[in-house]
């Protein structure tokens, strides 16, 4: 239950606990910015970088669905690929299933990526318009199950099938602008689900269907997921959206975590401002229904000079003198729920 | 047309030429944006909301034509209107803001010039030598009051903020005192916080403008937010039509049912989405009679067969359904 959060420990396999099979510890990436010969001078030789992820851990059950919510700009998606090892952190490891993704040459990194898959936003984007619905999903078997073409086309068949695309004769040979959107991102999954991962990232899954199809494809991921015992890191800025699927979740803000915790201690008892901020601001379809609380002011500030002290500091309603000097920790105030705020008690009432 | 309302659409019909044949993606639909609402025009992609829009300022270009209905805004019918004569209406009493901000605002022009040129272009009286510092004044009053310090007004587009480009949108319509701005999609790209300052801004400039506004969405929780009233399409037909207290407490279409049931509400505690089987028709061959009755859970005889007629069901409640209008079958 204890989540092992203190910085710079370097956790052995020995210490990692079974039942995670992600775990994260003080993961940085900083991408510097395309910069000069004279800016370079300017700066002493030191580059500026945007600081997308800045010192963030967590840990990921086998079988839980993990929410990581935030703005645009947050770096939630940069942990996503960091996850899938797309992304070499500047700081920091990955460990899955107890394994560094750090130690892994390319060759067994690709290996070990048959059992963790991404879904992306756009189905379009993610399918090549020349290829055949049943090419797309026959690649990564291909690549990871078997190169018979007979096999290979019967085992894309089944997953057509587990994706509601039936009969699956009818769609092998369509390409990607013949269905609907919907379709379209079950062809998705049903690609990143054929080679039967462990992990599946889904970056913003069904941020581009209609209301109608998102809670389709969401009760498709859900089945899927008991169906082949897989675990989501769900990556999501749609809090109202996240509150049907996750059963822990993580708030960023800026590159940090400021609150991780059940989805139900954070959505009920928030003790972080920027959550509250953010639960608060989520339009819901009640006409009767007014928000209580005021916004924060202004807008994220810069990931590349963030703010000193506590990130948030600068638009925070019940920020004080030391926040904006002393960086809070995350700190574990209720069982499994860690908040990043030195006043959180103030809320937790 | 009584006084009170500003737009009045009549049986309004918008044709897609294609290759495969004509698409009706706005179908005989008749609206009235009332003066100093907030009107939401709700439905999901391809239900011609969009369509509508644009044929409101007659922006149609290529392949989209209106060909039928009348536009009757502020006394005029503009379908009967000349090319000659619709810049006087596009941006000057009707202003438009677009889902992505960046693509209506010229890159290489200085947010100052943007609002300068757009007073000048449509008041003449603005052509004379004090005209620059006069339009400037004006320009500094606006973006203070939307919340963008007066010194930005000297930056590009590139910039400024999702949302603080989206504010500049709606300066530019208020600068010119727009009577009625149609916001397609406005905080769709925007983070939550922003998306509700910005609604919150909306209903500000409403009552403080008197500005009426047609705010199209597919996002529910943003008409619950804001609108007065609510406007559903389906397949581009109208739905359903009425105050929005109305229609979310007592929806009559079973589309809007079916709508509001699947939308996330972070406030509730129901363990489940409603799933809304089946998808819209093409509109290439849509079915007869409604359309909505191949996916619809009450569905009658009468439904597959004839179209209902879209009518007044309670006062100020309007909806094209055969379970509350008298129909030639019996229903069971």
């Amino acid at each position: 239950m204890a989540q092992s959060q203190q910085k710079n420990t370097t956790p052995s396999s020995a210490t990692k606990t079974d039942d995670n099979l992600v775990q994260i510890e003080n993961l940085r990436k900083h991408f510097p910015v395309q910069s000069g010969f004279i800016a370079e001078m300017l700066n002493k030789g030191q580059i500026p970088a945007v600081k997308a992820v800045d010192g963030v851990s967590f840990s990921i059950r086998r079988g839980e669905v993990f929410g990581l919510a935030g703005e645009s700009g947050s770096g939630k998606s940069t942990v996503g690929r960091l996850v899938l090892g797309l992304l070499e952190p500047t700081d920091g490891q990955v460990l899955f299933d107890g394994i560094d993704l750090g130690d892994l040459n390319p060759e067994e990194l690709r290996l070990l990526r048959s059992r963790m898959q991404v879904i992306f936003q756009d189905p379009l984007a993610s399918l090549n318009p020349r290829m055949s619905i049943g090419e797309a999903i026959r690649h990564p078997v291909k690549i990871h199950i078997t190169d018979d073409p007979r096999e290979g086309r019967e085992v894309v068949y089944q997953i057509l099938e587990k994706v509601g695309l039936a009969p699956p004769e009818q769609y092998y040979d369509k390409f990607p602008h013949q269905i609907s959107g919907g379709q379209r991102q079950r062809i998705v999954i049903a690609r990143a689900l054929v080679t039967t991962p462990d992990l599946v990232v889904a970056d913003e899954p069904i941020a581009m269907a209609d209301v109608s199809v998102r809670a389709l494809l969401l009760d498709l991921m859900m089945r899927l997921k008991n169906e082949l015992n897989l675990t989501y890191l769900f990556i999501t800025h749609d809090l109202a959206t996240a509150k049907y699927v996750c059963d822990r979740i993580a708030i960023m803000y800026l590159g940090r975590l400021c609150e991780i915790g059940p989805l139900a201690d954070i959505y009920e008892h928030s003790g972080h401002p920027y959550t509250r901020a953010l639960l608060e601001a989520v339009p819901v379809p009640d006409p009767r229904h007014r928000r209580k609380e005021p916004m924060p002011a202004g807008e994220i500030p810069s990931a590349i000079n963030p703010p000193s002290g506590c990130r948030f500091h600068p638009r925070c309603p019940i920020a004080k003198e030391n926040c904006s000097v002393d960086e809070p920790e995350l700190r574990e105030l209720r069982p499994g729920h860690l908040i990043a705020c030195h006043y959180a008690e103030e809320f937790l009432e | 047309m009584s006084n009170d309302i500003l737009y009045s659409i009549r049986n309004l019909t918008v044709e897609y030429k294609t290759r495969a044949g004509a698409v009706r993606a706005v179908d005989d639909v008749s609206l009235d944006i009332r003066r100093g609402e907030i009107l939401g025009l709700v439905g999901e992609s391809g239900c011609g909301k969009s369509t509508l829009g644009k044929a409101l300022m007659r922006l149609h270009t290529g392949p989209a034509s209106i060909t039928g209905g009348e536009l009757w805004f502020d006394g005029r019918d503009l379908v009967q209107l000349s090319e000659n004569e619709m810049p006087y209406i596009r941006g000057a009493e009707i202003g438009m803001v677009f889902q992505d901000p960046m693509t209506s605002l010229n890159p290489v022009q200085r947010i100052l010039d943007h609002i300068t040129e757009t007073i000048k272009t449509h008041e003449p009286q603005f052509e004379s030598e004090i005209s620059d510092e006069s339009a400037r004044a004006r320009a500094e009053e606006l973006v203070e009051r939307l919340g963008i310090r007066r010194e930005r007004l000297s930056d590009y587009p590139h910039q400024m903020s999702g949302g603080m480009r989206q504010r500049v949108m709606i300066a530019l319509a208020l600068a010119l005192r727009a009577k009625l701005v149609i916001a397609d999609e406005p905080t769709t790209s925007l983070d939550v916080i922003v998306e509700a300052k910005f609604l919150d801004l909306l209903k500000e400039l409403k009552e403080e403008f008197g500005l009426t506004i047609l705010l199209i969405t597919h996002n529910i929780g943003v008409v619950a937010e804001v609108a007065d009233r609510v406007a559903v399409m389906y397949a581009a037909k109208m739905a359903e039509v009425g105050e929005v207290n109305d229609v979310f407490a007592d929806s009559k279409h079973p589309y809007t049912q079916g709508l509001l049931r699947s939308v996330p509400n972070i406030r509730l505690n129901e363990g489940e989405l409603y799933k809304m089987g089946g998808t819209p028709p093409n509109l290439l061959h849509p079915p007869t009679g409604c359309r909505f009755a191949p996916r619809c859970p009450h569905v009658m005889e009468i439904c597959t067969k004839v179209d209902p007629a879209f009518e007044s069901i309670e006062k100020d409640h309007l909806a094209s359904c055969w379970l509350y209008q008298e129909a030639p079958v019996d229903r069971s």
